[in-house]
C-alpha cells in the first residue's frame, strides 16, 4: 500500500472489535475498515487506486459482454463447505457461466449490521478473495454500508459480474426443443441440506457439505466439445424441479425425467427423508443443467464427467412437445407423476 | 437408505401391481377410500394411481388434519395473534390455510402478528420458557397421531409451573369421521377402506372392528410406503372378492391390536371428548373432537382468553372441499381447481396441505387432466 504515514492512531482491533455505525459514516473509520479488511484481502490494481469506480479494458474484438447480479442473504453466514463470502463470488460467476461467458470482473456491495465481529467479517472477505482467485476473477470495485443492530443479519453481500462470450455460443432458456437430452452435472440438494443441518432448532449431525463452487471451468470444457449447448442453468433456489419448470415454460416444451437417473448423495437423501423434504426442490450452488440435441449428448456427458466438478454427471431425461409445459417424472417405483414448481418456501434464506 | 429403500423397490412394486390386476375382476368396480392424507400424498407422489387397473379407484378421504379444520377455528388463532399479542406457534401446514376475510396466519404475520412455525409442540414450550413476559399459544391440530405430544407438553407445562403457555385445542378423532363418511346420505358407495398408518400405531387395530361389523366394510391398515399401499390394496381386493369384511393389518411392523397404551393413557389424562366439533366438509359431528380436561384448564387457550368465541363461517361458495373431503367429488371436478384455487393461492383447505387431495392432484397428477391447464 501507500508509503504515506498512517492517518489512523490505533490499528483496527480485528480480534475483539465489532462493526459500529462509524464504520459506515464515510469518515476515517470507514476508510480504515476498507483499507484493513477489504483492500488488504482483495488487493488488485483497480482497488488500489481507491477511486469511485474501475476503468476496465475492452474484451476481445467480436465478443459480446455479459453482465449479471446476485444478492446473498444466507443464514447462517458460515456453513459446511463455505460461507456467505465464497457463495457471493460463486453465485455471480455461475450466473455468467450459465450464459456461456468467461467471467472477468466482479463488484461487491456489503451491508454490514452494527455489532458484526470484525473477525467474522475478515473470515468472510478472506474467503471471497480465495474464491475469486481460484475462479480467476477480480473484484474491481465495492461499497460498504452499516445498518443499526437488528436491521440486518450480520452481513448481506451483493455482487455484480461482467464477462464475455465468444463465437456463436448462445445458451438460453428458450432454446430447448422436443427430442433434446437433459444432462445434470452431479448430485442434487447438497447446498440446501448443508445449510439446513446448521439451522437453529434443526441441528443434526451430518457430513453434508455445500457444493458451492464456480462452474465456468466446467462450462468452458463443455463448450470446447463444440456441441450446441442449447440451455445451461444452475438449479439454485427451488432446486432441480423448479429450474426444469422454468426452462420448460421459457421454451414452450414439456419434459420427462427419470427419477432413477438423478444422482443424490446418501446423506442428503436420508436428511431429506427425515425432514420431509424432496431433494428435487433443495438448492444447489455448484451444479448445472445442460440441454443439447440428443446426437450431442454422449460427447457432452463425457466432457462433463472428465471435469472434477462433473464426475457424477448423468443424463436425466428428455424434452417433449407439450403445450402445457409440464415436467413429468418416471418414478423409481415404475409409476409416473408430474414435478411441479416449488410451492411456497421450502427452506428460506439459503443463498 | 436402509429400511426405506426396501419399501420402495421397483421390481416388487411391478409384481404387486400385476397381482392387483390379476385379482381385480373386470365386471366389478372397486371404490376404495384411503382415509388418511398421508396415503393420498403417497399415492400421488410415487405415481401409484397410474399403476392400478381402471376399475380399482382410489377415493380420497377426510384424514388430512389441516383440511378438516373449519375456517372458524383458524379465525380464532388469527384473532389471538392479532388482537391478543400472543406468540402463536403452529405447525407449518396451518400457516396458509385460508380464513375469513381473505386472512391466513401467514398474512397475519405480515401484518405484524408474532406467528412462529414449529416442528414440535415441545418447541412451543421452549419459546414460552424463553419469553416469560409474553403469552404463548400452541395451535394444536391433528388426529390421534399428534394428540399424545400435545398432551405431553401440557403435562410438562403444569409440572414446571409455566404460566404463559396455553393450547388452542383442535384435536379430532378418526372413528367418528369414518362413521360420518359411511352414513352420509348420498355418499359414494365404497367397497373398502385403507386404514391410517400412524393413527393406528396409537389407537391399535381393534377399534376399527366396530366399523367392519356395523357397515360390513373391509378395512386394511396400511403403512405409508408405496409397497405398503399396493399390498394393502391387494388385500382389500381379496376381501371384497371373497366376501369378507374384516380388519386386516398390513402395517404389522408398527401397529398392534391394542395400540400404544401409554399414549392412550396420557391422552385420556389430559383430554376429554367434546359433545360435538365442527369439521370442514363433514359438518358438526358428535363426540368427534377433544378438549382439555378441567384439571388442566389453565392451559386451555379458549378459557384463558374468554372473549375468544367460536363462530361458524361458511366455506367459499365455489369451493368443493366439503364434497371432496366426503369422497363425493374429485379435485378436478371443482370449477375453481387449478384456476382460481392453486397451492400458491388456495381458496379451500384441501389445496393447502401436501396431504390435501387437491394439492396432491395439482402437484403430482394434473398433467393427466384433459383440460391440461398449465
Amino acid at each position: 500500500m501507500s508509503k504515506t504515514k498512517s492517518i489512523y492512531v490505533r490499528p483496527l482491533d480485528i480480534k475483539q472489535g465489532r462493526v459500529d455505525m462509524s464504520h459506515g459514516s464515510g469518515g476515517r473509520a470507514s476508510a480504515q475498515l476498507i483499507e484493513t479488511v477489504f483492500t488488504a484481502a482483495l488487493d488488485n490494481e483497480y482497488l488500489r487506486q481507491g477511486n469511485d469506480g474501475a476503468v476496465l479494458p475492452l474484451p476481445p474484438a467480436g465478443s459480446r459482454l455479459v453482465m449479471s447480479t446476485d444478492g446473498h442473504v444466507v443464514s447462517p453466514l458460515f456453513f459446511p463447505g463455505g460461507n456467505i463470502g465464497s457463495l457471493s463470488v460463486h453465485g455471480t460467476v455461475n450466473d455468467l457461466a450459465m450464459m456461456g461467458a468467461r467471467p472477468l470482473w466482479l463488484s461487491a456491495s456489503f451491508i454490514l449490521e452494527e455489532g458484526l465481529p470484525l473477525a467474522d467479517l475478515l473470515r468472510i472477505v478472506d474467503s471471497m478473495a480465495r474464491a475469486a482467485k481460484t475462479a480467476g476473477v477480480v473484484i474491481v470495485t465495492g461499497d460498504t454500508k452499516v445498518v443499526e443492530r437488528g436491521k440486518g443479519d450480520g452481513v448481506y453481500i451483493s455482487t455484480t459480474g461482467v464477462g464475455y462470450v465468444q463465437g456463436t455460443t448462445n445458451p438460453s432458456g428458450n432454446r430447448a426443443r422436443a427430442g433434446d437430452t437433459i444432462l445434470l452435472s452431479g448430485t442434487i440438494g447438497d447446498h440446501g441440506m448443508a445449510i439446513m443441518s446448521q439451522r437453529e432448532g434443526l441441528q443434526f449431525e451430518s457430513a453434508i457439505e455445500s457444493d458451492s463452487a464456480a462452474l465456468h471451468g466446467l462450462v468452458a470444457a463443455m463448450l470446447a466439445t463444440g456441441a450446441d449447448i442449447r440451455v445451461l442453468r444452475d438449479p439454485t433456489r427451488g432446486g432441480l424441479a423448479t429450474t426444469l419448470n422454468e426452462i420448460a415454460r421459457q421454451s414452450g416444451m414439456g419434459m420427462v425425467i427419470d427419477e432413477a437417473g438423478i444422482p443424490v448423495n446418501k446423506a442428503v437423501a436420508a436428511a431429506c427423508e427425515f425432514l420431509g423434504l424432496d431433494p428435487l426442490y433443495v438448492a444447489n450452488e455448484g451444479k448445472l443443467i445442460a440441454i443439447c440435441a440428443a446426437a450431442d449428448a454422449a460427447m457432452l456427458l463425457a466432457a462433463m464427467r472428465a471435469h472434477p466438478l462433473g464426475q457424477s454427471a448423468a443424463e436425466i431425461g428428455a424434452v417433449i412437445e407439450d403445450a402445457s409445459c409440464f415436467v413429468q417424472m418416471k418414478t423409481k417405483l415404475g409409476g409416473r407423476r408430474m414435478v411441479d414448481w416449488l410451492n411456497g418456501d421450502q427452506l428460506p434464506r439459503i443463498c | 437408505m436402509k429400511y426405506v429403500d426396501e419399501f420402495r423397490d421397483g421390481v416388487l412394486a411391478k409384481n404387486l401391481a400385476a397381482s392387483i390386476a390379476q385379482e381385480s375382476r373386470p365386471d366389478k368396480t372397486y371404490r376404495l377410500m384411503e382415509f388418511c392424507g398421508g396415503h393420498t400424498h403417497a399415492l400421488s407422489r410415487y405415481g401409484l394411481l397410474g399403476m392400478l387397473p381402471a376399475n380399482v379407484q382410489m377415493i380420497h378421504g377426510p384424514g388430512c388434519p389441516v383440511c378438516v379444520l373449519p375456517i372458524g377455528r383458524v379465525d380464532l388463532a388469527i384473532r389471538l395473534a392479532l388482537e391478543h399479542d400472543v406468540i402463536l406457534c403452529s405447525y407449518g401446514d396451518c400457516l396458509r390455510v385460508p380464513a375469513s376475510e381473505q386472512m391466513s396466519l401467514l398474512k397475519a404475520k405480515a401484518r405484524g402478528a408474532d406467528v412462529r412455525m414449529v416442528y414440535s409442540a415441545l418447541d412451543a414450550v421452549k419459546i414460552a420458557t424463553q419469553n416469560p413476559t409474553r403469552q404463548v399459544v400452541f395451535f394444536a391440530i391433528g388426529f390421534e397421531t399428534t394428540t399424545p405430544p400435545t398432551a405431553s407438553v401440557i403435562k410438562q407445562a403444569q409440572a414446571s409451573g409455566l404460566k404463559n403457555f396455553s393450547v388452542l385445542c383442535n384435536h379430532v378423532l378418526t372413528l367418528p369421521a369414518m362413521e360420518a363418511i359411511l352414513t352420509q346420505p348420498g355418499g359414494v358407495p365404497l367397497q373398502g377402506l385403507v386404514g391410517p398408518a400412524h393413527v393406528s400405531t396409537v389407537i391399535g387395530s381393534q377399534p376399527y372392528q366396530s366399523i367392519t361389523s356395523r357397515f360390513r366394510m373391509p378395512i386394511v391398515i396400511s403403512g405409508f410406503e408405496p409397497l405398503d399401499l399396493l399390498q394393502a390394496i391387494l388385500m382389500l381386493l381379496r376381501q371384497v372378492n371373497e366376501g369378507r369384511a374384516e380388519v386386516e393389518n398390513e402395517f404389522t411392523r408398527a401397529v398392534t391390536p391394542e395400540g400404544n397404551r401409554k399414549a392412550q393413557a396420557l391422552v385420556d389424562e389430559i383430554f376429554e371428548v367434546r359433545d360435538s366439533f365442527e369439521w370442514r366438509g363433514l359438518g358438526s359431528l358428535p363426540v368427534s373432537g377433544l378438549k382439555i380436561r378441567a384439571a388442566f384448564a389453565e392451559f386451555d387457550a379458549e378459557l384463558r382468553f374468554p372473549d375468544l368465541v367460536y363462530r361458524n363461517v361458511p366455506d367459499h361458495k365455489a369451493c368443493e372441499c366439503g364434497a371432496i373431503l366426503r369422497g363425493e367429488k374429485r379435485p378436478q371436478d371443482c370449477k375453481i381447481f387449478g384456476t382460481v384455487c392453486t397451492p400458491d393461492n388456495p381458496v379451500g383447505s384441501c389445496m393447502v396441505s401436501s396431504e390435501g387431495a387437491c394439492a396432491a392432484h395439482y402437484t403430482y397428477g394434473r398433467y393427466t387432466d384433459s383440460k391440461g391447464m398449465p
